[in-house]
């Protein structure tokens, strides 16, 4: 019997030759990541132990990113508490703000999650990086002060569930995002809880980086444990731009075992649109009817990277914000937005009038810089719609690919691109 | 260890922003998360409740947000377990870790109405309803998840593990 991707990366981190969904496993960490909102408990939890130093200060990434800058003087205790750990610890990789980013935007950028590497993070989206061919699974704060402590964690070994998505037809302004929103409407927002989703089909070979990103980034959204993709030509042309540190590239046996085998068509799947108040509740662009926004915000861990913010600029250009809407840019990372400065992008956002800012976390999970009034509907090219999410309990979040996003701040409506001229 | 308390039902997919609202955790101070506990999914929720109230929820509960200030504000709020048919499992992982008890049961969500008195051994898995006098058995822990609970949480597992080397 074959193993998947997933079980030999955790076998790989053990001292076993092989492992079997369902076997618990004390597995060696790669990295172990905390940001400015877990990473303070995470702190409290490791001087509970009494012990002088974190297990490897190279393999501990903290990201002060949610509610940085600092939304108000809690916040800034928050964030003071994890700068205060990062020098204390000689942590190397700690991104104060103005080097920062979104953190699941910044560590593959700056080539510090690679193929082969089980990393850990005290953030539910910390799945992102299974795109890279990485094992790579949220914790909550106190397992990561466990890792810091020993480099080590217990592990379930998942099951795998596989998705293949056939061709590489795509309709006009499908990306990931799209994609990953109809796995989720399929499966539900347990579909896959436990377990590893494993991407493949022609229509995921030829996806940019950028956008498989996005997809592995939402299995959490699916109950997921970690989302994957085998390192491929295009994997391997991202990560060698980025790193000069050894990594090993993993691929699923031909005959390994999975739960479950789910099959698309990639041709078959349009824009999708997930309603309130689940990322489940998907419906197609051309079912969605006429709902009218307040506010369109662009950004986030799933999608503010540099393809992301094209497409947008590609639609808004020349065009302005419909007079009823608040349209918020939110690039991921430094490196984005100065991209996004020198292709012209910003222009094009500012002279739309859009708000562009630095990056954070912000407004995806109802901390700052975009918080919704009661009975408000927004647009969001994030990752979660649950009630409260975005602002006030009584407001709405539908989520969408960056493409439908622009066009809606146009429209002042969730509109696709075909209907704005 | 035997747990008894009255219960307080929840549906399925309740997420972390329901249990704990981002807009409160700019804190990590339990009493502070407490005071908020479950808002999105029942306002009045953290007035309601009593010291060793038991929780009762359908499927995927606590879904969403890794965010430990979940089980910390549940915890603080007084409550002494979760029943569930399932948990999202970074919530498992963290309510474990913390020493909360939880219960995986598929039948407790239909055999328990809210406010039944109710009782739940963490070693066996066997839940009652003291109300109803009907008996549930829930998944059991794995021994060593039964040892982290038992000591005290992930944290004093690994100082144990610690002093012992």
């Amino acid at each position: 019997m074959g193993m998947t991707i997933t079980e030999k990366i955790l076998a790989a981190h053990t001292d076993e030759e092989r492992v079997m969904p369902g076997q618990l496993i004390n597995a060696r960490l790669d990295v172990v990541l905390g940001h400015d909102v877990t990473g303070p408990i995470a702190i409290n939890e490791f001087e509970k132990l009494g012990i002088d130093q974190v297990f490897d200060p190279e393999k501990i990434i903290l990201v002060p990113d949610h509610f940085t800058p600092n939304k108000d003087i809690k916040s800034a205790e928050q964030a003071k508490q994890l700068r205060e750990f990062a020098k204390k610890h000689k942590i190397t990789n700690y991104f104060e703000v103005g080097r920062m980013g979104i953190e699941h935007c910044l560590l593959p950028e700056k080539g510090l999650v690679l193929p082969g590497d089980l990393i850990i993070g005290a953030d539910s989206h910390t799945c992102t990086y299974g795109a890279l061919g990485a094992f790579s699974t949220g914790v909550g704060s106190t397992d990561m002060a466990a890792g810091m402590a020993t480099g080590e964690l217990w592990l379930k070994v998942p099951s795998s569930i596989k998705f293949i998505f056939k061709g590489a037809d795509f309709n006009q302004w499908v990306s990931g995002k799209d994609l990953i929103l109809y796995a989720i409407g399929q499966i539900g927002v347990d579909g896959a809880r436990y377990q590893a989703m494993e991407f493949t089909g022609e229509g995921i070979s030829s996806l940019s980086m950028d956008s498989r990103l996005t997809m592995c980034n939402m299995v959490i959204e699916a109950g997921g444990k970690n989302g994957i993709i085998s390192p491929d030509d295009t994997t391997l042309k991202y990560v060698n731009a980025r790193t000069k540190r050894d990594y090993k590239v993993y691929q699923s046996d031909p005959d390994a075992e999975y739960a479950m085998v789910y099959e698309f068509k990639t041709k078959d799947i349009e824009p999708q649109i997930a309603f309130p108040h689940s990322p489940a509740n998907t419906r197609n662009i051309s079912d969605v009817g006429d709902i009218k926004i307040d506010q369109v915000v662009i950004g986030s861990c799933t999608n503010g990277r540099i393809e992301d913010l094209r497409i947008a600029a590609s639609l808004m250009e020349g065009k302005k914000v419909h007079d009823n809407v608040r349209c918020i840019i939110i690039p991921g990372t430094q490196d984005i937005y100065l991209q996004a400065v020198h292709e012209g992008l910003v222009d094009i956002f500012v002279n739309a009038q859009a708000v562009v800012s630095t990056p954070t976390c912000g407004p995806c999970l109802g901390g700052h810089m975009g918080i919704l009034a009661k009975g408000e509907k927004a647009l969001a090219t994030t990752n979660r719609n649950f009630v409260g999410r975005m602002g006030h309990p009584e407001s709405e979040v539908y989520l969408s690919n960056p493409a439908i996003a622009a066009v809606s701040a146009i429209a002042g409506r969730i509109a696709h691109p075909s209907e704005v001229k | 260890m035997i747990i008894k308390g009255k219960t307080w039902r929840f549906g399925s997919d309740i997420d972390t922003d329901a249990i704990i609202p981002a807009r409160y955790i700019n804190t990590s101070e339990p009493e502070a998360l407490a005071k908020h506990c479950m808002e999105d999914a029942d306002p009045e929720f953290s007035k309601k409740v009593s010291q060793g109230d038991i929780i009762v929820a359908g499927s995927n509960f606590g879904c969403g947000s890794s965010r430990e200030h979940a089980p910390i504000a549940i915890k603080a709020a007084g409550v002494s377990c979760i029943i569930a048919t399932s948990f999202a499992r970074i919530f498992y992982r963290n309510a474990l870790n913390l020493a909360l008890p939880i219960f995986e049961c598929d039948e407790a969500f239909n055999c328990i109405k809210e406010g039944d008195i109710v009782e739940a051994d963490t070693a066996t898995g066997v839940i009652k309803n003291l109300t109803t006098g009907k008996a549930l058995q829930a998944t059991p822990f794995p021994k060593f998840m039964q040892l982290i609970l038992a000591e005290g949480g992930l944290m004093e597992h690994v100082k144990n593990k610690i002093d012992r080397n």
